[in-house]
């Protein structure tokens, strides 16, 4: 049981951390970023590249990845989405547009590092070991708390700074914020590249645990989706709460299910299935968006 | 004026450079053969060493004048199709190559795949070398298909009667991914490990292919404490992840595979964690190989920037259809004259040091002649390489 909980904590703090640039892009912009997941890897190898190849330290490495996924977020934003937001009435305009950089990015993913898995070396050595009751490799403890902590500076962020409360003003009502004086243009930018930072910080992170392959993209998005949809689209607290309860759902089903076949991923979709046929807008999500 | 002229230099240049298209591609007539397999997606680091490999032999044969069958020399081009592991596109890819007039194709690297081109293949006079396992691709009524590599049927029982005399192996665990492949090959490997006398622990832990971290996957496993743990059909990218997963939960015993794996992965995913882990691979370590091998592995990293142990297995498709072409040249065009070809045909392996030799074999498993004789070579990882643990041969 120890194990099953500590399996959840470590879980869910890492897809809270990957649902919540999603649900930030979807809150601010109302667009569906497919390219999250791909945005989570190129994190993941930047951080590969410089902590794995290059010897740089992990913190700066892990720096360099969430400053490269900032800007590359804040590019695609000004010369994509903006674009195209402000040219199309439909809002499946954004989602094909997310659908194709998701593609693109793929394709430069694998062009720039190659097909292979990557692993970097380990931050921490040791496995911590409570009487065979809870095992957990000291790195994992390590991310875990880093997760937890970029949770909470970014909860503080959204709620203490001025660009976060702009943020979350833009979130709540475009059409006010610029009322009162939000630079909606220049926000959404700053939203969007805080969006994909966070992807990055995440694939830096979860670089040194999980490795990294080109592959890993399409499914994290998908993952993503998923605890957006139980916290509620475009609710911060949402996508943690969301993330929380998908990894602790993992973790459960893996232990008690794993004599009957891999059905715990059956179950999950079973059950969100049947969770937002009672309440389709999400544990936190309101009903009219 | 300038603009006219600048107008008329870009012209000729244009013109010279499609004539010198033209004299490179007559100077010798082309041969195609066709790759459908994965190379996007998790699973495409299967793929692309397929793909780059027949690419970097392809690029040698050109560079030293070509291919000769027959009287004519010809220049090998590769025709690639990604079918995405989806065998909706592996068809597609198929009819591709049939629109192009290739009778000889590499793939596709999965079972669904290869069990859905088989139809296409047929019809259009199509010799394939899927890396597939399902035993009806290759038995009667079905032609066209010859396996490109050892099947786990096959390595798993040598395996696991080694690790037994060996290691004094008396228990076993397998893990899969919830797939088609790795399932067929769990469920192959657990009825050759009952066979064999080996208690089998537990056979029904799967995990999602995107899974990322196995440690709440292999927490079940590891209660039963198995002397054996076999990655049934477990992919380079997951390998690692396992490994170390299992080795920080406590595990002691040992770690096997029965598909090939990539040492630089292995090192960079699980270090010296890896150690000891078994995996069946090819003809690239110093033991076994040959000179031209060397030279394959040399030109392929200086073509794609860093070479894949795995192309150990996938560098021989293409050679065994020059060499069988080479044998019966009628058979560029008629596949039957290849299938007859195919059951006498022999030639020296380039690829393994030792009078090693490239012929046909499947009798035993398939009844008629629809496997390349690779050689089984089972190897263990240790500090960064592979070192050869043993070598045998299948039929």
């Amino acid at each position: 049981m120890e194990q099953i909980l500590a399996n959840g904590v470590y879980l869910g703090s890492q897809y809270a951390m990957i649902a919540l640039g999603l649900t930030l892009i979807f809150a601010l912009m109302n667009v569906l970023n497919f390219a999250h997941g791909q945005m989570y890897v190129i994190g993941g190898f930047v951080t590969y590249t410089f902590y794995g190849q290059l010897g740089v330290p992990f913190v700066l490495a892990l720096l360099m990845s969430c400053i490269s996924l900032a800007i590359l977020g804040a590019l695609i934003e000004k010369f994509l989405f903006a674009p195209v937001i402000k040219g199309s009435k439909r809002e499946e305009s954004t989602m094909l547009l997310a659908a194709g950089i998701a593609f693109l990015l793929d394709a430069l993913i694998l062009l720039i590092f190659g097909e292979k898995q990557r692993g970097v070396p380990k931050i921490i050595d040791g496995v911590f070991n409570w009487d065979f009751r809870v095992i957990m490799p000291y790195d994992r403890i390590l991310i875990c708390v880093l997760a937890i902590l970029s949770i909470i500076c970014f909860i503080c962020f959204m709620q203490y700074s001025k660009t976060g409360r702009a943020l979350r003003a833009l979130a709540q009502d475009r059409t006010a914020a610029q009322l009162m004086g939000v630079n909606v243009d220049r926000y959404s930018m700053i939203g969007f590249a805080l969006g994909a930072m966070l992807a990055g910080l995440v694939g830096g992170l979860l670089v040194t645990i999980t490795g990294i392959n080109l592959g890993m993209g399409g499914p994290t998005s998908i993952k993503a989706f998923m605890m957006v949809m139980i916290g509620g689209a475009g609710v911060i607290s949402g996508a943690i709460a969301g993330g929380i309860i998908l990894g602790f759902m993992e973790a459960i089903g893996l232990a008690v299910l794993s004599q009957y076949g891999d059905i715990t991923y059956l179950l999950i979709f079973v059950s969100l299935m049947i969770f937002l046929a009672i309440r389709p807008q999400g544990l936190m999500g309101k009903p009219w968006g | 004026m300038q603009r006219r002229a600048l107008m008329k230099a870009a012209m000729i240049a244009m013109s010279m450079t499609a004539l010198q298209t033209t004299t490179a591609l007559a100077e010798n007539p082309v041969l195609k053969i066709g790759f459908v397999g994965v190379t996007s997606g998790p699973a495409a680091s299967w793929g692309i060493s397929n793909q780059r490999s027949m690419e970097t032999r392809a690029a040698w044969i050109n560079e030293t004048g070509g291919y000769k069958i027959g009287d004519t020399t010809y220049d090998i081009e590769i025709v690639s199709f990604d079918d995405q592991k989806d065998p909706k596109r592996a068809i597609a890819g198929m009819e591709k190559m049939a629109q192009e007039g290739i009778h000889y194709v590499v793939g596709p690297n999965v079972d669904d795949g290869a069990a859905a081109v088989r139809p296409v293949a047929e019809a259009n006079g199509i010799m394939y070398f899927p890396y597939a396992f399902p035993k009806s691709l290759y038995t009667k009524p079905a032609s066209n298909a010859i396996l490109g590599m050892v099947a786990n049927y096959q390595s798993g029982p040598a395996i696991y009667k080694y690790l037994m005399k060996e290691k004094g192996v008396k228990t076993v665990a397998f893990i899969a991914a919830n797939e088609s492949d790795p399932l067929s090959q769990r469920d192959s490997g657990v009825a050759a490990a009952k066979a064999l006398g080996l208690d089998v622990v537990s056979d029904n832990v799967t995990y999602q292919v995107d899974t990322t971290d196995f440690t709440p996957v292999l927490t079940p496993i590891m209660r039963e404490r198995p002397d054996l743990l076999v990655l049934s059909g477990v992919s380079p990218a997951n390998a690692p992840q396992l490994i170390r997963s299992a080795r920080e939960l406590g595990f002691q015993g040992v770690i096997s595979t029965e598909t090939a794996q990539d040492a630089g992965v292995l090192t960079e995913g699980a270090g010296d964690l890896a150690n000891g882990f078994i995996s069946v691979g090819g003809a690239s370590t110093p033991e076994l190989a040959s000179p031209m091998m060397i030279e394959f592995v040399d030109r392929y990293t200086k073509m794609f920037g860093e070479y894949n142990d795995e192309s150990n297995t996938k560098v021989y498709a293409l050679e065994y259809i020059l060499e069988t072409l080479k044998a019966d040249p009628a058979a560029i065009t008629d596949v039957t004259a290849f299938q007859t070809t195919m059951d006498r045909f022999e030639a020296p392996n380039p690829y393994m040091k030792g009078d090693a030799k490239l012929r046909y074999v499947g009798m035993s498993s398939f009844g008629q002649r629809r496997q390349v004789a690779v050689p089984l070579v089972v190897n263990v990882f240790q500090d960064g390489a592979f070192e050869t643990l043993f070598v045998a041969e299948v039929d």
